[in-house]
């Protein structure tokens, strides 16, 4: 029998093929071109490595992207970063880890909308043990930033966009009809019906109206006015008298002083309508805050105001959350030179410079801190963000099946947008969530 | 012995690539939804795809938003299919009616909107519709018209869609028609002449009835492709406002795509399916009955 020898041989000869294509590759990069000093062969234990990065198109993979060549510099890991629209971005992991044998070794994910459902299928490597160098400094993340990474004892991902829900307003119109920036809700909705003016398309009010997109900004109004998705023994309270009023206000605010079509708005069109001036306030997502007080996209950037979620019967209870982490795959066949790049991207000069400079809201108490790192927002909007601190660290349901729970509550809000009879769409919306809850036992 | 072997199973080895294709393009998937639909598999509930039985189907029976699905599913079907077919047969009888200069441009320019991607048209009407900045509105606003919400209305939002559906596919139906229109023999019109038949008359009793064998083909055609309409609806408005245009297809969409309940979403085809195969069977048979 010759087959056991031939086989030998055939691999003998692709370990040599493989050991051949290897050689020249880790060659280069273990001693970096240029003028620097070529750091020892130590100090660059995973040189050669090139890191499969998936992430969103968003103002965190700008900040970071031209500061990847410093990690490779200094690291010799090279790393692509593949960027998606966000619901693509959802897809394709989900494919790809649906599929198996995914390689795929950092991703950016969005906790509140898919650690649940990932860490359930098992897609998450643990990053306890990636982040426990104290030189790192983990405990300097937040709280409640990290709380929202951490899905049933497991650090799903490490926080690299926190936002919190704030009032934008114009200081001109306010002014104007000598109102004062509304710190309740009732003044939300008194200043909304007197800057209201359909026939100069003028609209006292704006928000997200589509289905699903609406739910995390519609939070706070729930929260404020003292309600909540469910209660501690996971019954569905949206149609408690508490959400009944949040959704009656909601809805009245956009139907009575919105623009028309707003039903069919995410953020994007709803801040063109404010930034275009058509709106006098407009309650939405701190992190977006360019599009309305950057001048090359706003036409009132110099005339609009930032102030904290106004308070409700139950006070100003606005949401508070991590948007985005920084994740690494279960499958990732480089976990440790992903270790090294996640460290990296979240350590504190790192995140210095996407917060500093590139405006990026961290999760970095020490950054917050340090005038530099608030340097790149506007004074009122840093006023706003301090005051959210202690804001509920969800703005949706935390469900596994996020998308569903989105959908069966931006229905019920929907019905109230369009003058429909919200309650009994609450009512039927309360028992198709407690449904779901149910199943998630 | 290769050749030998190819010569005695000659009957089997060339039909293989064909039947291959077929099985593992067509058969497969189709015998993988099937099967799919009777299991849990749903990874929101982190249930694997293993057997339960009909369960999905009784769900779905009773699911307030598969029946939504399914009436906004065949409204827009309807509404879309039957003023396709009046105005694509209308405009095709016109353009049949005489021969003058520039026919040939003027069919190539009615033929113009089926070229253009649906989600381009879809971004395209999208913008024209947008109630406040919109062209369609500023246009209704100047002759002091009334301003309908078009997409952003629920009442509003399937008209809305079949409106572009219609401006996009009528000339599919035009164009068929057309080519059926010159098949047709001469001799039942000039017998008709004779008789001294009015043009309605002829229309009526002579070129409609020899023209539905074709009408009924486009007719089918247009029926599966509006009730599998997909990139419109979902470049447009996503299932919205609320749920008021969400066909079964994006539903199915959602279930799979966004809840990520594969083995719900997999029922829902399977009846989906069934529904289409029915009416396409129907139709063909009443369309022997109507040659015979």
């Amino acid at each position: 029998m010759k087959h056991p020898l031939r086989m030998l041989l055939l691999v003998s000869v692709l370990v040599a093929l493989v050991a051949g294509c290897a050689a020249p590759v880790a060659a280069p990069a273990g001693a970096p071109a240029g003028g620097e000093a070529a750091a020892p062969a130590g100090d660059m234990p995973y040189a050669g490595t090139t890191l499969r990065l998936v992430g969103a198109n968003h103002p965190w993979q700008v900040a970071i992207e031209p500061m990847l060549a410093d990690f490779e510099a200094a690291t010799g890991i090279k790393v692509n970063f593949e960027a998606y629209g966000e619901d693509q971005l959802n897809q394709k992991l989900t494919t790809e880890f649906t599929a198996g044998g995914s390689d795929i070794d950092v991703f950016m994910q969005r906790p509140l909308q898919e650690a649940r459902v990932m860490q359930m299928n098992g897609w998450y490597e643990d990053l306890a043990n990636c982040v426990a160098d104290p030189e790192y400094d983990f405990a300097d993340f937040a709280d409640g930033a990290v709380g929202t990474t951490t899905v049933n004892g497991v650090l799903t991902g490490i926080p690299i966009v926190t936002e919190q829900e704030v009032l934008y307003y114009r200081k001109d119109l306010l002014e104007a009809a000598g109102l004062a920036v509304p710190t309740t809700l009732d003044e939300l909705k008194a200043a909304a019906e007197a800057l209201t003016d359909k026939d100069n398309e003028m609209y006292g009010f704006v928000a997200r109206g589509q289905r699903s997109p609406l739910v995390t900004q519609f939070s706070s109004f729930l929260y404020s006015s003292g309600g909540d998705w469910f209660d501690a023994d996971r019954k569905a309270s949206i149609n408690t008298p508490e959400a009944l009023a949040a959704i009656d206000l909601y809805g009245t605010l956009l139907r009575e002083y919105g623009p028309p079509g707003v039903l069919n708005m995410s953020w994007p069109q709803a801040v063109a309508i404010f930034a275009q001036g058509n709106a006098a306030m407009y309650t939405d997502a701190s992190s977006i805050y360019a599009n309305v007080l950057d001048p090359t996209l706003s036409e009132v950037a110099d005339k609009t105001g930032v102030a904290v979620f106004p308070a409700g019967p139950a006070g100003s209870i606005m949401y508070n959350v991590t948007s985005w982490g920084l994740a690494m795959p279960s499958t990732s066949k480089n976990k440790e030179a992903a270790c090294e790049f996640i460290k990296w991207a979240t350590s504190k000069d790192v995140v210095m410079k996407t917060q500093g400079e590139g405006a990026v809201p961290g999760a970095r108490e020490s950054v917050w801190a340090d005038p530099a790192g608030a340097a790149a927002f506007p004074a009122d909007w840093v006023a706003a963000v301090a005051a959210s601190a202690n804001g509920r660290g969800y703005d949706r349901p935390l469900v596994t099946a996020v998308t569903q729970a989105r959908d069966i509550i931006g229905g019920a809000v929907v019905t109230a947008i369009e003058g429909g009879d919200f309650e009994a769409a609450a009512n039927d919306a309360n028992a198709q969530f407690q449904e779901l809850l149910d199943s998630e036992q | 012995m290769i050749s030998r072997l190819i010569d005695r199973h000659q009957r089997w080895i060339f039909p293989l690539p064909a039947v291959i294709f077929i099985v593992l393009m067509m058969i497969f998937p189709l015998g993988y939804t099937l099967w799919n639909s009777f299991s849990g598999w749903s990874l929101t509930a982190g249930r694997p795809n293993t057997f339960i039985g009909p369960v999905n189907y009784i769900d779905i029976m009773q699911d307030g938003r598969f029946w939504n699905a399914v009436w906004n599913t065949f409204y827009f079907t309807a509404l879309a299919m039957a003023l396709e077919l009046v105005l694509g047969v209308a405009i095709a009888l016109l353009l049949d009616a005489k021969d003058y200069r520039g026919k040939r441009i003027v069919t190539s320019i009615l033929l113009l909107p089926m070229m253009a991607t649906p989600v381009a048209v879809a971004m395209v009407w999208l913008l024209m519709f947008e109630p406040t900045a919109g062209v369609i509105n500023f246009v209704l606003d100047e002759l002091s018209l009334p301003e309908p919400l078009w997409i952003a209305g629920s009442a509003t939002v399937i008209p809305s869609l079949a409106l572009v559906d219609i401006w996009e596919w009528t000339p599919l139906i035009t164009l068929i028609v057309l080519a059926g229109l010159t098949g047709l023999p001469s001799e039942p019109f000039e017998a008709a002449r004779v008789d001294g038949a009015s043009y309605w008359q002829t229309l009526w009793r002579v070129t409609l009835p020899m023209l539905l064998p074709t009408i009924s083909v486009a007719g089918l055609l247009r029926f599966i492709d509006c009730i599998k309409t997909f990139d419109i609806i979902y470049g447009m408005t996503g299932g919205g406002p609320g749920f008021s245009s969400e066909t079964l297809n994006i539903y199915t969409y959602n279930q799979a795509f966004y809840y990520f309940n594969f083995g719900y979403a997999s029922a829902l085809l399977v009846i989906f399916f069934t529904i289409v195969t029915g009416v396409s069977l129907l139709v063909a048979y009443t369309r022997r009955q109507l040659e015979v």
